[in-house]
């Protein structure tokens, strides 16, 4: 493959419109949306090369580039993408665009500073998921808080700046001590490069102790389960999402949260797998308190902005569930649900800003027999909702149907409790959406509102576009994340020569690794490449019929 | 007997530096009151030159005047430091000093005075010369403290650098004193033949004195305790000056002696562990109930030494002392610019005799002064180590020669502090772009030195940041003359 520079133009483009946006001056408010918003849909346009390059077949990271960035100690400036991150990346780029439509009104005075925030918040998350050198990430991973920061504390409601900081606060607390276990993991291996530590954790050259690995596990986890956010790590996310503005929530909620569980599919869980097995129990409780205590705060929630945010806590904890659940199919539902979600609760974050738009209050009892006023908006509202709820045909369906499935079969209680959750998100939904809309109008003034403009329609029905496609057409999106899926847990096991001691808790057996392809690597040699691309060797098993041994089914 | 012009040229800087001072305190007398811009050009070029003379110790290293100096890459790292703080200070003085109207050439000659003190203690081989670099540093700064005659506050401040400082310096001697008594020796270089079972208690104690001594001067917390007044009573450009030329130059003594008497690594390593984290904890946790932002810098001030001593901890644990000494440098040289810049922005900010200097004046600044407002959050984001700027770089070396000797421990406290710190340094962010004005006055036009002083420490805050290659390669070849081993 020839050297691409698509990553760097996909990761830099949204600079390039700061620039232009700071060339402009601040009085040209028309001009400055325009600018930015061509930015961000070129951005998306450019994003969708990504998808026609992709391989299906390799595991490896593809596109990749590699420069030398700071000689001692090495870091490299390292992309690629697999099917873990293309699909991350494309919902970065394609919900940016659509939370600017969305605020196009209710940018405040501030406009320029505004559309600069959103395309720097879109570089350092388009960075963090290219990122394929510790550093690296870190640095995006950072440099992502601060537009967020602003976004939320300059634009956002009454009371921002108390949010802001809690937000802040709260990653910055999480993300240190992953930083000091990054550098860590430096030492150990002597290198910042992904597929290099993990290349040398995986043939047994470099080999962690255990209480070391759960350490830098424990250290890595932290970052990320404040940011999904976890149970009993999520009290900064109703905060930050009721008072951000809609734009901030629709990225905070549809891509932010991610990083949590992209950061555990790609470092937590391959990097660390004796530590994450002996974690898993724990996790999944997690998890599944937080699918039915989001679930349940979302039920009674009075305000419109914090029931979709309760019920993201509700969301992610399946998403976690998937990935602990260590098998192939809860994996790769974890990886679509990731997606779902961001559509999904994207969607009710524009429809509830523009509930906003319209009334200036997020309260429920503020509205009633909307459905008379809106007819257009009530019936993208529901529909919306209903993905969101998991009905068969639309996204959210797939993605939540294979987590179970795929847990059920490891472990029965952990699906049967979590499938508990899909009630409750049905009930929270509907009966908030009943208040909403149906019935007689309730409230005067709320007879003449008007219903879904021009610019609305775009966004909602794009948005309901893709949901729908996502629930019948999802073999498009898994077909690419299952060789990348499989190499997760692939990548989990380790030589036996690694921690003779405990066996019995190697993740995945190797029964079926006679459909794994050893050879898929082809042609992704880069000049200077970095060193050989992530496969796992198949280790030689003794015990093929250890008690986590996965059925492999697909 | 006149020294041989190799040594002359090794002492270049310091000549340079002296020689300005002593012009520009000869010519004041001729000068009317209306020219005194002659006064700021002349020592500008004289911080300048003295920058520039370091071209003749980097080309000409090894030891001069019979092994009272030892000119390396160490020295030159720092020198350049130093040298470079004094000219952005002389060069962003010059409007606060017309301003206050104690435009004086005393004030260029003293600053320039000290810094050649500072260079002095960065190429000290011998624990005398060290001496004489740290009292004349040490006395202009005391002086420059009080420079504002009329204001109780700096009369206090000066006061109080003088009598505390004092103290100090006499520990230094004192512990100098016992080690001369354990050792025979004053050299740096024959200290290494002496290993710490046989020196005894002599030269233990005289060890924690010297210890004593410099942390005071590094403001290392339990020797702290003048610090916030100190710099919030100095005259803002001095404060800068303070924060940096000094501190990097009492650090980088304490390295020569770290590395150069291998008793003292082992025997410090505690103290520096114990004094890195006491002086994290109390500059982070004081700063954060400051009201007055310059106070609350000064604190910040305390932490970063902190930052600093866990890398000088790391050095004095490891086998390889090089990585924990490259730490110290590139911070060293991050932190100088980063704080001078913060200084320089608020003593431009405070307005007429540093009055608007409380936290309710920076609200609502960024609708007022955008630029200014996006500048001081920038030296902001940096003291607090996000990603882009310098100090984030620099912290990460600290983490990196932390956790590579070892100091698992004290890395995850340098964490959770950087984590403690970076609430006060936001709070500051969110008044000035999250709030809305609430007071009117004008702030002092900006003028061309300061914004050029402004200028080049966010340039470098950024350069350091995005590709710190280059300096950390000289950071580490410095260190490498210093520790070969």
């Amino acid at each position: 493959m020839q050297p691409s520079y698509l990553l760097t133009v996909l990761i830099f483009l949204p600079l390039a419109g700061v620039a232009a946006l700071l060339v402009l001056g601040s009085d040209d408010r028309v001009w400055i949306r325009l600018v930015a918003l061509v930015t961000a849909v070129a951005e998306f346009l450019l994003s969708l090369l990504l998808v026609r390059g992709f391989s299906l077949s390799s595991t490896a990271y593809q596109f990749q580039e590699f420069r030398a960035w700071i000689p001692a100690p090495p870091i490299h400036y390292h992309l690629g993408v697999d099917g873990i991150s293309l699909f991350l990346v494309l919902l970065t780029t394609f919900l940016t665009p659509v939370a600017m439509l969305a605020s196009w009104k209710s940018d405040g005075n501030r406009t320029q500073g505004f559309y600069i925030a959103l395309l720097v918040l879109e570089t350092g998350m388009v960075g963090v998921f290219f990122s394929l050198d510790l550093f690296l990430f870190f640095l995006f991973w950072e440099a992502m808080l601060l537009p967020m920061y602003f976004l939320i504390g300059v634009w956002g409601h009454g009371r921002r700046i108390y949010a802001a900081l809690k937000f802040i606060l709260y990653t910055m607390a999480g993300s240190i001590l992953m930083f000091v276990a990054m550098v860590w993991l430096y030492e150990l291996t002597g290198t910042f490069d992904v597929p290099r530590i993990q290349e040398l954790l995986t043939t047994g050259q470099v080999t962690l102790s255990y209480p070391t690995e759960l350490l830098l596990f424990g250290a890595f986890f932290l970052a990320f389960a404040i940011k999904v956010p976890l149970f009993p790590l999520h009290t900064w996310l109703p905060d930050a999402h009721t008072e951000a503005p809609t734009a901030g929530s629709i990225l905070l909620a549809g891509v932010m949260l991610k990083m949590g569980t992209y950061g555990m599919v790609r470092f937590c869980v391959p990097l660390f797998p004796e530590a994450a097995h002996r974690a898993a129990p724990y996790v999944a409780v997690l998890a599944i308190i937080g699918i039915l205590y989001g679930a349940l705060v979302a039920m009674v929630q009075t305000d419109l902005k914090r029931l979709v945010a309760y019920s993201s806590v509700a969301h992610l904890g399946f998403v976690v569930l998937g990935i602990f659940a260590f098998s192939q199919t809860a994996l790769q539902g974890a990886l679509y649900q990731m997606i779902n979600h961001g559509i999904s609760t994207g969607a009710l974050f524009v429809l509830v800003g523009a509930l906003y738009d319209r009334r200036h209050t997020y309260e429920i009892r503020e509205y009633g027999g909307l459905a008379t006023p809106m007819p257009v908006f009530a019936a993208l509202f529901l529909f919306v909702s209903l993905s969101s709820a998991g009905l068969p045909m639309l996204n959210g369906f797939v993605g939540e149907f294979l987590i179970l499935l795929g847990t059920f079969e490891r472990h029965t209680t952990w699906a049967v409790w979590a499938t508990a959750g899909i009630i409750f998100s049905a009930v929270y939904l509907l009966w908030a959406y009943q208040r909403v809309f149906f019935g007689a109008v309730t409230q005067e003034r709320n007879r003449a509102l008007p219903d879904a403009d021009r610019r609305e329609r775009v966004m909602l029905f794009g948005l309901a576009a893709v949901i729908l496609w996502m629930g019948i057409g999802s073999s498009v999106f898994t077909r690419r994340t299952e060789a990348s899926a499989r190499n997760v847990l692939e990548l989990m096991h380790r030589p036996q020569a690694y921690n003779a001691g405990a066996t019995s808790a190697l993740p995945v057996d190797s029964a079926n690794d006679d459909s794994i392809k050893t050879d898929s690597i082809h042609g992704d040699s880069i000049k200077d490449a970095p060193p050989a691309l992530l496969r796992a060797t198949p280790a030689p098993r003794a015990n093929s019929s250890s008690p986590l041994s996965e059925t492999g089914v697909r | 007997m006149f020294p041989p012009r190799d040594d002359l040229l090794r002492l270049a800087p310091e000549l340079v530096l002296c020689f300005s001072g002593m012009v520009l305190m000869l010519i004041e007398p001729f000068l009317v009151r209306g020219r005194r811009e002659v006064l700021v050009t002349l020592a500008t070029i004289g911080a300048a030159v003295a920058l520039l003379a370091t071209y003749y110790p980097a080309t000409r290293p090894g030891s001069a005047f019979s092994g009272l100096l030892q000119v390396d890459g160490f020295s030159v790292f720092v020198h350049v430091i130093v040298g470079l703080v004094a000219l952005l200070v002389v060069l962003g003085s010059a409007d606060y000093l017309e301003r206050e109207n104690i435009q004086q050439g005393e004030y260029y000659a003293l600053v320039l005075f000290a810094t050649a003190g500072m260079g002095v203690m960065s190429s000290a081989a011998e624990l005398m010369t060290a001496f004489v670099g740290l009292e004349m540093s040490s006395i202009s700064t005391y002086i420059l403290a009080g420079f504002r005659r009329d204001s109780l506050r700096s009369n206090e401040s000066a006061m109080k650098y003088f009598l505390l400082g004092s103290f100090a310096t006499a520990f230094f001697l004192y512990g100098i004193a016992l080690v001369y008594g354990a050792t025979g020796t004053t050299e740096l270089t024959h200290m290494t033949l002496i290993a710490l079972p046989q020196a005894g208690a002599l030269m233990r104690i005289g060890l924690a004195l010297i210890f004593v001594g410099l942390a005071f001067k590094v403001a290392a917390a339990p020797f702290q305790l003048w610090t916030p007044d100190v710099y919030e009573g100095a005259p803002t450009p001095v404060t800068a000056l303070m924060s940096a030329g000094p501190k990097a130059a009492a650090f980088a003594l304490l390295l020569r002696i770290l590395a150069g008497a291998p008793a003292a690594a082992s025997f410090w390593f505690w103290a520096l562990w114990v004094s890195a984290v006491l002086t994290m904890v109390v500059g982070n946790l004081a700063a954060i109930v400051q009201t007055n932002v310059k106070r609350m810098l000064a604190y910040s001030s305390i932490a970063h030494a902190g930052y600093i001593l866990v890398a000088l901890a790391a050095a004095a644990a490891a086998e390889q002392m090089a990585l924990g000494i490259a730490a110290v440098l590139y911070y060293l040289a991050v932190y100088s610019l980063m704080k001078l810049g913060a200084f320089m922005m608020i003593s431009q900010l405070g307005g007429d005799g540093e009055r608007h200097l409380e936290m309710d004046d920076f609200y609502g600044l960024a609708s007022r002064q955008p630029v200014a407002a996006a500048c001081f959050s920038l030296f902001l984001l940096s003291l607090l180590g996000l990603p882009v700027t310098a100090g984030f770089v620099g912290k990460f070396y600290i983490f990196d020669s932390a956790l590579a000797a070892h100091l698992i421990w004290l890395a995850v406290l340098l964490g959770i502090n950087s984590v403690i710190g970076s609430f006060y340094y936001l709070r500051v962010i969110v008044v000035m772009y999250m709030r809305e004005p609430h007071q009117n006055w004008t702030p002092a036009r900006m003028r061309l030195p300061v914004t050029l002083v402004l200028l080049v420490t966010a340039a470098g805050t950024l350069y350091l940041g995005l590709f710190p290659g280059p300096v950390l390669g000289l950071a580490a070849r410095a260190a490498q003359s210093l520790a070969p081993r």
